[in-house]
């Protein structure tokens, strides 16, 4: 039994505690934006957050995250328009899809950290959410629309 | 003749056992009557609420999912596995029979109310050091704690090394029995941060090195020492982080758990932030703060610091080249998202690998065990977690670390990492 806050709503889990955080998400959750990649933390398609951060959720087990506040695809904004998704939408970063999840909730941190990113910030943060669809180049153009969205809102 | 010479060693060994139970006796003193809960004052319990933060009582005396200072953590040392003791009032497993002068007695000498030496991983050596009026607050304490029966588990000390009576040789040897006694040429922050760091803190339990019968070797003090499977790095100028521990760092690290141009504390280093120096007001952090950075001469060296952490933020922010190197496709794939930093500063909650000592120092069991076991999120920078990366082959992370220490330090590759790292499984598995 594990108790945790998921996008704003308390819940307590039945998981094992060793249980990846990615699996208590899919499937005792049932939110399914978060995706399964390569389960070893090496491509970001589980990317969530815990208490704000990015982290990779197929390696992270239940028990680790007890008492914080986990935030996924669906929680990052409440109808859907961060910054970050309005950007994807009107660069029309997505081609397969599958692992953009990932990419918007690591990008998501990558802009708390470097409001304002270089391409190489862009390159370093996000070379570990890896894109079969080669779509970086549109990603990188997203992310600096964001970018430029968030400072305005300042 | 032969004869003679018999009965007279067989005399002088008679003498020497005497001689040592003598040397070795200790009165028990009287049991009391548990005193009731509400007996103690309130500001006392209070003061030695923080004071057991101070020394961290908790950290050593609760099992894991045990009852909060009922004892049976078990210490690992080079002499059989020791189990911590009940210090919980329980009239019959804990210390609910020890007077003040039992508990005083115990503190500074370490003998048991019942007049039996106590090993010395209860760090009596330092304890003694403690003042009379603390001492008080602290037995107030820990009287009015919820009493809980839980028996003593048994030691694994091997025979001879498990008759207590030796301990009274080991005390005459290595026990300065003695109330600290501030520096007048010092300030009072510095003399207060001495008072806590060398007697309730007892800082020089992992920080200094231990010789061959377990002593902290006081020519050696805070030279850095291997407990438990990790490494205590050293305390003074030896210390391998790039970055001298300015008073400000440490006061950082110690009072938050991180220090945006060291790094976390990690494993137990951490429950000593988390679980014990959080219970000292600020003015206790920034002395023990000052003490340290004298210790560790920081400030003759702040003219260092600049230039590391420029080294640090071109090595971090240097793109990983070569696609061969199994160790930087690993690092970019797996750790450059939560550790990339750039220039000018790095951001205390991406620890700036670069700048971490467990990467600059001659044994990577701390880097090792980190992969590993990943750092909690209350534990380091709280809100800050990283996910263990246990399931990374030897052969991975060995590459991994070869990696970061080659193109992160100046220092010399570190070899067997792979054996290493099956050394280190081994022995976490174990704990």
């Amino acid at each position: 039994m594990t108790s945790l806050t998921i996008n704003g709503r308390e819940v307590t889990v039945t998981s094992g505690e060793d249980t990846p955080l990615l699996w208590v998400i899919r499937d005792e959750l049932g939110l399914t934006g978060t995706k399964f990649g390569c389960g070893i933390g090496m491509c970001g398609a589980c990317t969530v957050h815990v208490d704000g951060r990015a982290i990779r959720s197929c390696i992270t087990p239940v028990a680790a995250v007890a008492g914080t506040r986990i935030t996924t695809i669906e929680g990052l904004d409440p109808a859907g328009a961060h910054p970050l998704q309005k950007a994807w939408i009107a660069t029309q970063a997505p081609q397969c899809g599958y692992c953009q999840s990932g990419q918007i909730m690591q990008a998501a941190t990558l802009l708390k950290d470097f409001p304002e990113p270089t391409d190489r910030d862009i390159d370093a943060v996000m070379g570990g959410n890896l894109c079969r669809c080669m779509a970086y180049v549109r990603i990188r153009k997203a992310i600096h629309l964001a970018a430029a969205e968030l400072k305005e809102r300042e | 003749m032969f004869r003679r010479w018999l009965l007279g060693i067989l005399a002088v060994v008679a003498v020497a056992i005497v001689g040592l139970l003598v040397i070795a006796w200790r009165p028990s003193i009287a049991p009391i009557d548990p005193p009731a809960a509400g007996s103690f004052p309130p500001e006392r319990v209070a003061r030695g609420a923080i004071l057991a933060g101070a020394g961290y009582c908790a950290t050593c005396h609760t099992a894991r999912d045990g009852a909060r200072y009922a004892g049976g953590y078990p210490m690992a040392t080079a002499f059989g596995t020791i189990h911590s003791t009940n210090i919980t009032p329980d009239p019959d497993t804990g210390i609910g029979r020890w007077s003040e002068a039992a508990f005083v007695r115990a503190m500074r000498s370490g003998v048991a109310r019942d007049g039996s030496h106590l090993f010395p991983a209860f760090p009596f050596d330092h304890f003694t050091k403690v003042t009379d009026q603390d001492l008080g607050d602290l037995y107030a304490f820990l009287m009015s704690q919820p009493p809980v029966a839980a028996a003593p588990r048994d030691n694994t000390v091997p025979f001879p090394l498990n008759l207590r009576v030796l301990q009274a040789g080991w005390k005459l040897l290595f026990l300065r029995k003695g109330v600290f006694e501030p520096d007048p040429a010092r300030s009072e922050a510095w003399n207060r941060g001495a008072y806590l760091a060398e007697g309730l803190s007892h800082c020089g339990a992992c920080h200094t090195p231990r010789n061959a019968v377990g002593a902290e070797r006081r020519s050696a003090a805070y030279a850095g020492a291997l407990v438990d499977g990790w490494e205590a790095p050293a305390l003074t100028a030896a210390n391998p982080a790039p970055v001298p521990w300015s008073e400000d760092a440490l006061y950082a690290y110690l009072r938050g758990g991180v220090s945006a141009l060291h790094g976390s504390a990690a494993g137990p280093m951490s429950e000593v932030v988390h679980d014990g120096l959080s219970e000292l007001p600020d003015a206790d952090i920034r002395a023990l703060a000052v003490y340290f950075a004298d210790v560790s001469g920081a400030d003759g060296r702040a003219d260092r610091s600049d230039a590391a952490v420029t080294a640090a933020l071109a090595a971090s922010a240097q793109a990983p080249s070569s696609a061969s190197d199994a160790g930087a496709e690993l690092y970019r794939a797996a750790c450059a998202s939560c550790h990339y930093n750039r220039a000018p500063a790095p951001l205390a909650a991406r620890p700036e690998l670069a700048l971490v000592s467990a990467l600059g120092s001659d044994d990577p069991s701390n880097l090792i065990r980190v992969v590993l076991e990943g750092i909690g999120v209350e534990e380091g920078m709280p809100g800050v977690l990283m996910p263990p990366f246990a399931h990374l082959a030897d052969a991975d992370l060995a590459a991994l670390a070869a990696y970061l220490r080659r193109t992160r330090t100046t220092r010399p590759p570190w070899p067997d990492l792979e054996a290493k790292i099956a050394e280190v499984r081994r022995h976490t598995a174990g704990t």
